[in-house]
């Protein structure tokens, strides 16, 4: 499949807006096409879950009802839009009266999701769709040498494993290293950021991020390779945080994975909001600067 | 002599069936009841050295009739859903679908741990929603700190400045156009919900 119903959500348009960019320019040079959601709203992320199940469901549902209309699947780069939108299929397919209810609140607007649609992850669609073989023929700036931590963060793999494994995954690790780069071992792979931790009981996630930026410098990385938004703006925004609270000297830039593949397909990194990040990834781009763009 | 077993009082058996309604609203619900005790959620679970009852003693106090004191301790607000609880369970309980349902509990009964905000940045973040149909980091995050630590709001000022002048917050909210749409989809879900 080519086109995809593309669900940015709200950290894309803001915190994580390097992410979409890069995703856009990626899948763009990949031959397939991002139609964004018309006026899509918050998926509810796992705050509504906490309040209201039916209008968490029927909230993220509207979205669903949306793509449906556009006859296309979803394509989801946040980790916690991609696992709710996924929960909202999943548990609304279980439960026919559920279903039922969501649906007499979606008719409220006009809308009816009666034809799931299925929702994907970008890095799902980049390995098992597009292929690393053509991936790989369209490299023209290899990454080797560059040692890189695969981090996928929690919620990619769980809870549904719904592409890769929930305790070792290996979809980034094969992806980047088709782009050349050192995939270096990296024991945080899917261990928590903390998430929204980090705002409301902050201790306890910085020392979750303490963790996750140590395994990765002991493990010889020179940079994080991230596919979620709060992950990347836990371990790249606290960073001095952590190391003034833990007396460490961290200097490590998180990068989405996209940017890792957009460099490599010798697209600008400004175009992808690398420029744009809090810890300059001076060795990626320095491979960016080595192709005319 | 065979001890006499009491009832619960009015006000757990009241919280018994609210939980046991939550408990199916997802799928396997019940497997709660063949918890083995085992630890495997608590070990797995990268927060729970800082809960004050872990996820298994949840699970136990629940069995002990005590759900008011679960709904009075921090844990079901430090859970950051990870769910490695949930796929390492070796009898397959969704434990944080489990934690959810306790959430949605001590929201819709204003039960809270003292001296704890988390619950308020979820009230704050729904009405966002409703407001604008997307999140509004800034005004979600001050609204929080107003409430809980009005000091931090200062302290992250730089941050904040940093991430504005690239582009990576915004200082107005994004609303959607048609936000009568997802008003509506609210109302109505609200009515059709039991909680």
């Amino acid at each position: 499949m080519s086109d995809y119903a593309y669900y940015p959500g709200c950290s894309l348009e803001t915190a994580a807006s390097p992410y979409d960019k890069s995703v856009r320019e990626v899948f763009k040079a990949l031959g397939i096409n991002l139609h964004e959601i018309e006026d899509w709203n918050c998926c509810g992320a796992t705050m509504y879950m906490s309040v209201n199940n039916t209008v968490a469901y029927s909230i993220s549902a509207r979205n669903l009802a949306l793509a449906q209309k556009m006859g296309m699947d979803v394509c989801a780069p946040c980790s916690s839009c991609f696992t709710i939108l996924q929960k909202t299929n999943r548990y609304i397919d279980w439960d026919p009266k559920e279903r039922e209810k969501i649906n007499q609140a979606l008719a409220a607007a006009n809308l009816v999701y009666d034809k799931p649609v299925a929702v994907r992850h970008p890095l799902d669609i980049l390995v098992n769709e597009i292929g690393l073989d053509t991936i790989k023929a369209k490299v023209v700036n290899s990454l080797a040498g560059l040692k890189v931590a695969p981090y996928y963060g929690c919620q990619i793999v769980r809870p549904y494993g719904y592409f890769d494994d929930v305790d070792d995954p290996v979809t980034m690790n094969k992806l980047l290293q088709a782009l050349g780069a050192e995939v270096t071992h990296y024991p945080g792979k899917v261990r928590c950021c903390g998430g929204m931790l980090m705002t409301t009981e902050e201790n306890i996630a910085l020392k979750l991020n303490l963790g996750l930026l140590q395994a990765a410098v002991d493990n010889g990385a020179e940079m994080i390779a991230t596919a979620c938004p709060l992950c990347q703006m836990n371990l790249e925004a606290y960073q001095n945080k952590i190391n003034q609270a833990f007396g460490k000297n961290f200097n490590i830039p998180i990068v989405y994975f996209t940017h890792l593949v957009g460099v490599a397909l010798g697209m600008s990194p400004a175009k992808m909001g690398l420029d744009k990040l809090l810890v300059s990834p001076d060795k990626l781009l320095a491979r960016a600067k080595e192709v005319r763009v | 002599m065979i001890e006499r077993i009491e009832p619960f009082p009015k006000s757990e058996a009241e919280l018994r069936t609210a939980f046991w309604g939550q408990l199916g609203k997802f799928p396997e619900g019940d497997k709660i009841k063949t918890c083995l005790q085992c630890g495997t959620c608590s070990g797995t679970c990268p927060v729970s050295y800082a809960m004050d009852i872990t996820p298994r003693q949840v699970v136990a106090l629940f069995r002990a009739g005590r759900i008011e004191d679960i709904l009075h301790s921090r844990t079901i607000w430090i859970c950051a859903s990870c769910y490695s609880c949930t796929v390492r369970c070796p009898v397959g309980i969704r434990v944080t679908d489990t934690l959810y349902a306790l959430k949605r509990i001590a929201m819709s009964r204003k039960i809270y741990p003292a001296q704890f905000h988390v619950q308020t940045m979820s009230k704050a973040f729904i009405g966002n929603i409703y407001k604008y149909g997307r999140n509004y980091e800034l005004g979600l995050v001050i609204r929080f700190f107003l409430k809980s630590n009005i000091v931090k709001l200062f302290t992250m000022a730089g941050f904040g400045m940093a991430m504005i002048r690239r582009g990576r917050l915004a200082i107005l909210p994004s609303k959607i156009k048609r936000i009568n749409e997802v008003q509506a989809i609210i109302k109505r879900a609200s009515q059709l919900g039991e909680n």
